[in-house]
């Protein structure tokens, strides 16, 4: 962990880290192929109860395959899936304690919305008064109440995604599994749901399993998130640890902006790293325990939010750089500006800067000769 | 899996696939060795050689070609392919002709008649096969309907005696395949984004040019699907030559006909049905092609 | 919208007018009375009581219902679960000869797969009648039948069927809680293509049929070789009326399941 201790934000929710908690749900070496193509190569991981879990990679990169494992549609080449401690590799979809909602919701369009809602409860043949409650309570769970006779094609898509989530939760899974629960949502429809599921996940306690491409989205919601890229798990952890401590450039590109410089470590003093960059000059930063040897070739990646952009030279003997404003984006909150260092076919640079107050005069204009300069807590250490 | 639902979807699979094995391939596989067999004036009549697979070998050295040889050798046969052909590629192309403007007309038309139109092209194929060659024999007969409006117009002073002769027979087999060229031609051009047609005329092109350079050549899957689907039943066909045609229009499948139910040659009618379908593979081909080219569209 | 050019309006009146007045000519001579097809003798019914005293042809008539209903029933169950095997199973063993014998009948010449089916019930030396020609309609109804489905099959989202196996829906369950009910308009349509094909046949029926087994269209085909009479133009005409009315009543049913279905 760094020293800025990041975790969960519930702090006091960290199954991950107890050796004594029992997962709900493990990978062992899990593999999966596709003709030729591996979609899923030996993947192990564990999910706990009651965790809010996301995984995060681009389209193709075989999130889908492991969740669909995970739901009974596909069955893994190698490894085995546990839930409870149970093998259930082998355990076709009907029989499994797992529902899912679909990216298309996947509503029956010949039935009603509440019989869409007791179609799970009916397979389990419950009492028809039973099923009758249980499916009211799960319009209201969502916010639907009344809207039961209709059709799913008399709704918004918003309403739509509703009532997948409550035929999905009517069953009480152990695990819920979401698959790209906000991708037909507008933007601002999205925000207010992923709150909203965030908050009925805690409320109910089942564990979640998110599968998206938005990091953000990841990011807003996850107790803990996985970053996938070709099949493998690259990174597992609590979002801000994602992003703060990507394990490498992959992970720290994927997940956020970041601009990266080679360079060679040329000292390490404690928790201090020195690396040498031909562009910026001697680099300081603060690594905890930081396992280098004097002269590897390492990448320095500093994020745009963490830079400090400035007219006149800063005093601090490291961590600057001079060069002169190539662009500059306005998106309200925050204005990007590149910077170019080195001249033309240099080191391009992003820098974010907030806009807190509304009317001041913008410091920078394009071609202006600045200075960038960062903490020693900025910068990070990335594997290639 | 549960035991029973996978007995169910094993049947999905295993109850069409063995009914087609019986009833499809294994019949095929029948006509294959009748044709090599030779002709019997026994019921049935051929003389099976198989006995057997104790006799296999002597079953194989008694195969013959034999029947193939009297196709080859006999003109009928050949003039039969040969008309057969002809009248089929003839038929295909005025069913172009015909279809093709009327498919464009009605994916042209208000969005709201398109359905109707469509059913339109569709209903008559629904009707009986008989009844729509009937009609032609009232219509083409001399003294029939065409001959009185034609008199009555003052535009022809006889009959024009085309009942039994080639013309009825096109006539017969557009008339009846038509559908199958307008449906495939439809479903291409409805599909065919107007806006390309305004890029072309944006770049420069006269609506002539646009046609010729872009609706045509997008609507060549449709083309070429219509074409099969209208020419590989022309060439089979039985029922039109039989009723429109003359004793002079000699098709295959009215040639297997008379072979089978006249001659009563069992083995040489299966050699003309063996033949006739090796005809058809080229043009089963470019259906095949038509097909992909459609699914490889968006 | 544009309006249609007059060259395409042309070429609409022209085509559907080739494609209708034959059908339109003979059913008005079905209501002539004179029996000179040359002469309008004036409105009668005349012919269509003839019809009614026809017994040979109202035989036919009823024993071309019974197969084409039999068939239709084959044709649209064995094609309903070759459609569901091409589009739902993936790969099996012999999938390329499977799909090839189903579409192979669409584009066989009639007097091939008539002429085949005829060896093989020799072959086996069974009865031929009423029996044999329904294997044979059923054999070449099953390719249609399959195509109509699958077209409908392949059009719906199959994660619907996902998620009623993920809600914990047996493989058989799934199938007549959620894939029937979608593609029943689609069944019934493969029904009824079955069904108008077999009632239409002649060559196959002519082929494969026995003694005693005599169909519609073979009783209608021996009429017309003897020569145009108003009493075939009533038959032509009921059969005509009958199709058009079950289209019609289809087309509704399906337009009105799109609207509920989506």
């Amino acid at each position: 962990m760094r020293k800025a201790s990041p975790g969960s934000l519930r702090r006091a929710f960290q199954p991950w880290n107890d050796p004594a908690a029992k997962p709900l749900i493990e990978f062992r070496h899990v593999t999966k192929r596709f003709g030729g193509v591996t979609a899923v190569a030996e993947v192990s991981l564990s999910l706990y109860p009651r965790e809010f879990f996301a995984l995060l990679g681009p389209s193709g990169c075989g999130k889908t395959t492991l969740m669909r494992m995970l739901a009974g549609f596909e069955t893994p080449d190698a490894g085995q899936i546990l839930l409870g401690g149970t093998d259930i590799t082998e355990m076709p979809p009907h029989l499994r304690p797992v529902n899912m909602m679909f990216q298309s919701y996947a509503l029956f369009p010949h039935l009603s919305v509440a019989d869409n809602i007791a179609y799970g409860l009916k397979r389990e043949r419950l009492p028809r008064a039973e099923i009758a409650q249980r499916v009211a309570e799960m319009l209201a769970l969502v916010k639907l109440d009344g809207l039961g006779k209709r059709r799913p094609d008399q709704l918004s898509g918003g309403q739509r995604q509703r009532v997948a989530l409550a035929r999905a939760l009517a069953k009480r899974p152990k695990l819920l599994l979401l698959d790209e629960p906000m991708a037909a949502l507008d933007r601002k429809l999205r925000e207010a749901t992923q709150f909203e599921l965030m908050d009925l996940q805690s409320e109910l306690g089942t564990t979640f399993m998110v599968v998206t491409h938005d990091q953000d989205e990841a990011m807003t919601m996850a107790d803990r998130m996985a970053v996938m890229d070709h099949g493998r798990l690259v990174q597992i952890g609590p979002p801000d640890v994602i992003y703060e401590a990507p394990v490498n450039a992959y992970v720290a590109s994927f997940v956020g902006d970041i601009n990266v410089l080679e360079g060679h470590v040329v000292a390490v003093e404690g928790d201090l790293v020195r690396v040498e960059t031909g562009i910026t000059g001697m680099v300081e930063l603060d690594e905890e325990a930081p396992a280098l040897a004097i002269g590897a070739s390492v990448l320095v990646g500093l994020r745009p939010e963490k830079l400090d952009l400035s007219h006149d030279e800063p005093p601090q003997p490291f961590n600057k750089v001079a060069g002169e404003i190539w662009d500059i984006g306005y998106l309200g909150d925050v204005t990007m500006v590149q910077v170019m260092v080195g001249g033309e076919g240099g080191w391009l640079v992003k820098v974010a800067l907030t806009n807190r107050r509304r009317r001041a005069a913008r410091p920078f204009a394009w071609e202006d000769k600045v200075w960038l300069s960062w903490d020693v807590e900025a910068g990070l250490v990335l594997k290639p | 899996m549960s035991g029973r639902s996978h007995a169910a979807s094993r049947l999905v699979v295993a109850a069409p696939y063995l009914w087609l094995l019986l009833f499809f391939l294994a019949p095929f596989a029948i006509v294959l060795r009748m044709a090599l067999s030779d002709a019997d004036t026994a019921l049935p009549p051929y003389a099976p050689h198989f006995e057997g697979f104790a006799t296999l070998r002597e079953f194989l050295g008694k195969l013959d070609l034999e029947n193939f040889r009297l196709l080859a050798d006999d003109a009928l046969y050949w003039d039969s392919y040969l008309q057969s052909l002809r009248l089929a590629g003839l038929t295909t192309l005025i069913a172009l002709a015909i279809g093709y403007p009327l498919a464009y007309a009605m994916a042209a038309a208000p969005r709201h008649w398109r359905p109707v139109l469509l059913v339109l092209v569709v209903l008559p194929f629904w009707t009986s096969f008989l009844i729509r060659v009937y009609a032609w024999i009232g219509i083409l007969r001399p003294d029939g309907l065409l001959d009185i409006v034609l008199g009555g117009l003052g535009l022809t002073d006889e009959p024009l005696r085309l009942l039994n002769t080639e013309a009825a027979v096109l006539i017969g087999m557009v008339y009846s395949y038509l559908p199958f060229m307008v449906l495939p031609l439809y479903a291409m051009l409805e599909k065919l984004d107007r806006s390309l047609l305004e890029a072309a005329a944006d770049l420069g092109a006269t609506p002539v040019t646009a046609f010729l350079t872009v609706t045509l050549p997008l609507s060549l899957p449709g083309i070429l699907a219509g074409a099969a689907l209208v020419f590989i039943p022309s060439v089979g066909e039985f029922v039109i030559p039989d009723l429109l045609g003359g004793p002079d229009t000699v098709m295959i499948g009215k040639v297997l006909w008379n072979e089978f139910f006249s001659n009563r040659d069992w083995p040489l009618a299966s050699a003309v049905a063996i033949v006739l379908l090796v005809v058809l593979v080229l043009p089963l081909a470019l259906l095949q092609r038509a097909r992909q080219g459609r699914e490889a569209q968006p | 919208m544009r309006r249609l050019g007059p060259g395409l309006i042309l070429a609409l009146v022209a085509g559907f007018a080739f494609l209708y007045l034959p059908i339109l000519a003979l059913v008005a001579y079905s209501f002539n009375a004179s029996r000179l097809v040359t002469v309008w003798g004036g409105f009668s019914t005349h012919w269509y009581g003839a019809l009614l005293s026809n017994q040979p042809l109202l035989d036919a008539a009823w024993l071309s219902i019974r197969l084409a209903f039999v068939s239709a029933t084959l044709a649209t169950a064995l094609g309903t679960m070759a459609a569901l095997a091409l589009a739902r199973h993936g790969r099996f063993r012999g999938r390329m000869l499977f799909s090839g014998m189903v579409l192979a009948p669409l584009v066989m010449p009639e007097v091939i797969t008539g002429l085949s089916l005829l060896l093989l019930f020799v072959a086996v030396d069974v009865e031929r009648g009423f029996w044999t020609v329904t294997i044979a309609h059923a054999t070449f109804g099953l390719g249609f039948a399959c195509i109509v489905v699958q077209a409908r099959l392949a059009g719906f989202d199959s994660s619907l069927e996902e998620a009623a196996r993920d809600l914990g829906a047996t493989p058989l369950v799934t199938f007549a809680t959620v894939t029937l009910p979608l593609i029943w308009p689609a069944v019934a349509a493969a029904w009824m293509l079955a069904f108008t094909l077999s009632l239409d046949d002649l060559v196959i029926a002519s082929f494969t049929t026995g003694p005693g087994a005599t169909t519609l269209p073979m009783r209608l085909y021996s009429a017309i070789r003897l020569g145009v009479s108003p009493e075939i133009n009533a038959a032509c005409t009921l059969m005509i009326g009958a199709v058009a009315l079950a289209v019609i009543a289809a087309s509704l049913l399906l337009k009105r399941r799109q609207a509920v279905g989506g």
